[in-house]
C-alpha cells in the first residue's frame, strides 16, 4: 500500500512535484500518465524513497523516512527506465544483487538467496539465460531480466517507470501480460508510469495524470482518458472511442 | 528447464582454481626473487630454506652461512616489500576503478600517488639538515605525511573530475588526475630545489626502489597493507552492487556514498603506504586488475582477491628484472613496469573507448 500526502520535490533549486497527493491499494495497479515534464518520474522516484521530499509518503502504513535502508529494499523495489548494464555482468549475479537487503554486511548470498533468485528467474522465463551476459539479450530479455532484480527483493511494492518504453508493441504487451500476472499471483502493489494512454488504460485498475506537478485528474481509465482532458494537458486532438478493456486513444491531426 | 545441475551456472565469486593459481604466483614470483641475483643459489635449497623460517622446521638446505645470509637478510626482505607493495598497488588500482565506475583509475592516474609523493618529499627534504642519508631509515612519520598528500590530491581529482557534470566520461576524471599530479609535482619540484642537498636521495626514491628495503621497511608498511586490505576485501560485495550506479544501489538497500568514502580513504592508505617505502611505481593498479577481470570476470569477489596475490607476484618478478635485466647497474623498477604498463593503458583506453571496458 502507498499514500503519500502533499509530495514537494526540488531538483536543483525548480519544484518538479508540487503537492501530490496518491494512494494505491495493496494489490492494486495504478498508472501514472502526463505529458513530458510532468514530474511522473521524479514523483516515482521520491515515493521509492531516492530522492529527498518533502510531505508524507508511507508504505504499508509505514512513513518511508523512519525505514532503515535495507527494510525499504524489502518493501519498495524500483525499475528505473533506463537501468544501469554493468558490463560483463551475467543473468544471474545481476538479479542476485536483488538480495542485497537480506545479506549481512561482510556476508555473501545463502542457498535461500540462491534459491530465491532462481524461483524468480524461472517464472520470468529467463532461468535458461542465467549465464549470459546481460548486454547480450534483447530488450525485451533485458527487461523481464530487471524485473526479475526488483522481484528477487521480495518486495510487496513495485514501482515501474517506463517498463515498456524500449519495447515493440509485441513484447509491451507481454511484458505487462507478465506484470499483471505477477501481480496476480504474489499479490504485488504496482505504481507504473506509462506513454501509452490507450495500453495504460488497459491495464490500469485506476490511473493518475500529472500535469506541471500536481494531480490534474484521477480516477478509472474512463474518468481520466478523456478529450477534454487530454487536450487540456498534452495540447493535442483526439478521439476516445470505447474498447473492450478501457477507452482507446487515437491522435487525429488538425485539419 | 532443462539445464542439469552441472550446467546450471553459480554465483560469481573466487574460483578455488584462481586462488590457487595466484598462490602458485605468489610462491614462483618468492622463489625466483630469492634464488635469482648478483649471487645464484639453487631454487631447491632456497624452498627448504624457507621453511626452515617456520619456527620448528630445521632442515639441511646444503646452502653456506654466508648464502643463507644474502637470503634471509638481503633478498628476503626486498622479495617480501615487492610483493606487499605489488598487491597495495593492484588492490587499490581494483577499488578506485570499481568506486569510480572508471576502469581508467589507478593512484597514478588520479594523481594519489603524486600527493603522497609530496607528502615524502617534505619529510625527506625538510628532516635532511639534522642526519646524513635521508633515506637510509624511513621515518615512521612518512606513511602519515603520504596518506595526508594522498588523500588531498584524490579529493581534488574527484571534485575538478565532478565539475564536469553528471554525465562525465571516464577521461574527464583522469584529466582532473593529470591536472593535479602537475599540480602537486610543481610543489614537490619547488621542495627539491629549495633542498638540494637531499635532491639525489628524493630522485632514487622517486623512479621506484625497493633496493634499500630492509625488514625496517617492510615492518613500516605492513600495518598499513593489514588495515587496506582488510577495508576493501570486506567491501568486495558492495562494489559489485555499486557497478548499477548510486540510485539504484541505494534502491537495494546500500549506502553508496558510505561505501565510496570508506574504500577511496582505505585504497588512498594502501597506496600512501606503498608509495612511501617504494617511490613512484607506476601502471601496477591498472595492469593488474584489468588482466584480472578479463581472466576470472567482472566479480569484485575475485578480482580484489586476485590482484593482490598477482600484484605482489608482478611487481616481485619486476623487481628481479630490475636487478639483473641491466649487468652491474639496476634498472629502476618504475622504469620496468612503465614499460610495461604503458602499452597495456593505451589498449585499455581503446576498449574503454570502444564502450566496453
Amino acid at each position: 500500500m502507498i499514500r503519500a500526502r502533499d509530495l514537494r520535490v526540488r531538483l536543483d533549486g525548480n519544484l518538479i512535484v508540487d503537492g501530490v497527493d496518491l494512494d494505491v491499494a495493496s494489490g492494486e495497479w495504478v498508472m501514472v500518465i502526463g505529458p513530458n515534464g510532468a514530474g511522473k518520474s521524479t514523483a516515482l522516484r521520491a515515493i521509492g524513497g531516492l530522492l529527498p521530499f518533502t510531505g508524507v509518503v508511507e508504505l504499508d502504513g509505514r512513513p518511508i523516512d523512519t525505514l532503515h535502508r535495507r527494510e525499504r529494499a524489502k518493501t519498495i523495489a524500483t525499475v528505473n527506465q533506463t537501468p544501469t548494464v554493468p558490463p560483463g555482468m551475467r543473468v544471474l549475479d545481476y538479479a542476485l544483487l536483488g538480495r542485497t537487503p537480506y545479506i549481512p554486511p561482510l556476508g555473501r548470498e545463502s542457498a535461500a538467496d540462491l534459491a530465491a533468485v532462481e524461483e524468480v528467474l524461472e517464472s520470468l522465463d529467463v532461468a535458461r539465460f542465467a549465464g549470459r551476459r546481460l548486454e547480450t539479450l534483447s530488450g525485451g530479455e533485458r527487461q523481464r531480466v530487471f524485473l526479475a532484480r526488483a522481484l528477487a527483493q521480495g518486495a510487496g511494492i513495485l514501482l515501474l517507470d517506463e517498463p515498456t518504453s524500449a519495447l515493440d508493441i509485441g513484447h509491451q504487451q507481454e511484458v505487462l501480460e507478465l506484470i499483471d500476472r505477477l501481480r496476480a499471483e504474489r499479490g504485488l502493489t504496482v505504481l507504473a508510469t506509462m506513454h501509452d494512454l490507450s495500453v495504460a488504460g488497459e491495464y490500469a485498475e485506476r490511473m493518475v495524470l500529472l500535469a506541471e506537478g500536481v494531480v490534474a485528474a484521477a480516477g478509472t481509465a474512463r474518468e481520466v482518458l478523456t478529450e477534454e482532458n487530454l487536450a487540456k494537458h498534452y495540447r493535442v486532438r483526439v478521439r476516445v472511442i470505447d474498447g473492450e478493456h478501457g477507452p482507446l486513444v487515437v491522435p487525429v491531426r488538425h485539419r | 528447464m532443462t539445464a542439469t545441475l552441472a550446467s546450471r551456472p553459480r554465483p560469481a565469486g573466487l574460483r578455488a582454481g584462481w586462488l590457487a593459481g595466484g598462490v602458485a604466483a605468489v610462491l614462483v614470483a618468492l622463489i625466483a626473487g630469492l634464488a635469482f641475483g648478483s649471487v645464484a643459489l639453487p631454487p631447491g635449497g632456497v624452498a627448504i630454506e624457507l621453511l626452515n623460517l617456520i619456527p620448528g622446521v630445521r632442515l639441511h638446505s646444503g646452502l653456506t652461512e654466508r648464502e643463507v645470509a644474502i637470503l634471509t637478510e638481503l633478498r628476503l626482505p626486498r622479495v617480501v616489500l615487492g610483493l606487499l607493495v605489488g598487491g597495495l598497488l593492484a588492490l587499490a588500482g581494483a577499488a578506485y576503478q570499481g568506486v569510480f565506475r572508471n576502469p581508467l583509475a589507478d593512484p597514478h592516474l588520479l594523481g594519489v600517488a603524486a600527493g603522497a609523493g609530496l607528502g615524502v618529499t617534505a619529510v625527506i627534504s625538510l628532516r635532511a639538515g639534522t642526519t646524513g642519508d635521508a633515506t637510509a631509515n624511513l621515518p615512521v612519520g612518512v606513511p602519515v605525511a603520504a596518506f595526508a598528500g594522498a588523500l588531498l590530491a584524490v579529493a581534488l581529482t574527484w571534485l575538478l573530475g565532478a565539475a564536469g557534470g553528471r554525465d562525465r566520461s571516464p577521461a574527464t576524471l583522469i584529466l582532473a588526475g593529470v591536472a593535479v599530479s602537475s599540480f602537486l609535482a610543481a610543489g614537490q619540484t619547488y621542495l627539491m630545489q629549495q633542498h638540494v642537498d637531499t635532491l639525489r636521495e628524493v630522485y632514487s626514491w622517486l623512479l621506484g626502489r625497493l633496493a634499500t628495503a630492509g625488514w625496517h621497511d617492510v615492518l613500516i608498511v605492513l600495518p598499513y597493507a593489514v588495515v587496506t586490505a582488510v577495508i576493501v576485501l570486506a567491501q568486495r560485495r558492495e562494489l559489485d552492487v555499486l557497478t548499477v550506479g548510486d540510485e539504484e544501489a541505494s534502491g537495494l538497500g546500500l549506502h553508496p556514498q558510505r561505501s565510496r568514502y570508506l574504500l577511496i580513504v582505505a585504497a588512498s592508505l594502501g597506496t600512501a603506504a606503498a608509495v612511501s617505502v617504494s617511490g613512484l611505481i607506476g601502471f601496477v593498479g591498472i595492469i593488474v586488475p584489468h588482466t584480472m577481470r578479463l581472466l576470472a570476470g567482472p566479480s569484485h569477489r575475485s578480482i580484489l582477491p586476485l590482484s593482490v596475490l598477482f600484484g605482489g607476484a608482478f611487481l616481485a618478478l619486476a623487481d628481479l628484472l630490475a636487478r639483473t635485466a641491466g649487468g652491474q647497474a639496476e634498472i629502476p623498477i618504475g622504469v620496468i613496469t612503465a614499460f610495461f604498463g604503458a602499452p597495456f593503458f593505451i589498449v585499455v583506453l581503446r576498449r574503454s573507448r570502444a564502450g566496453t571496458p
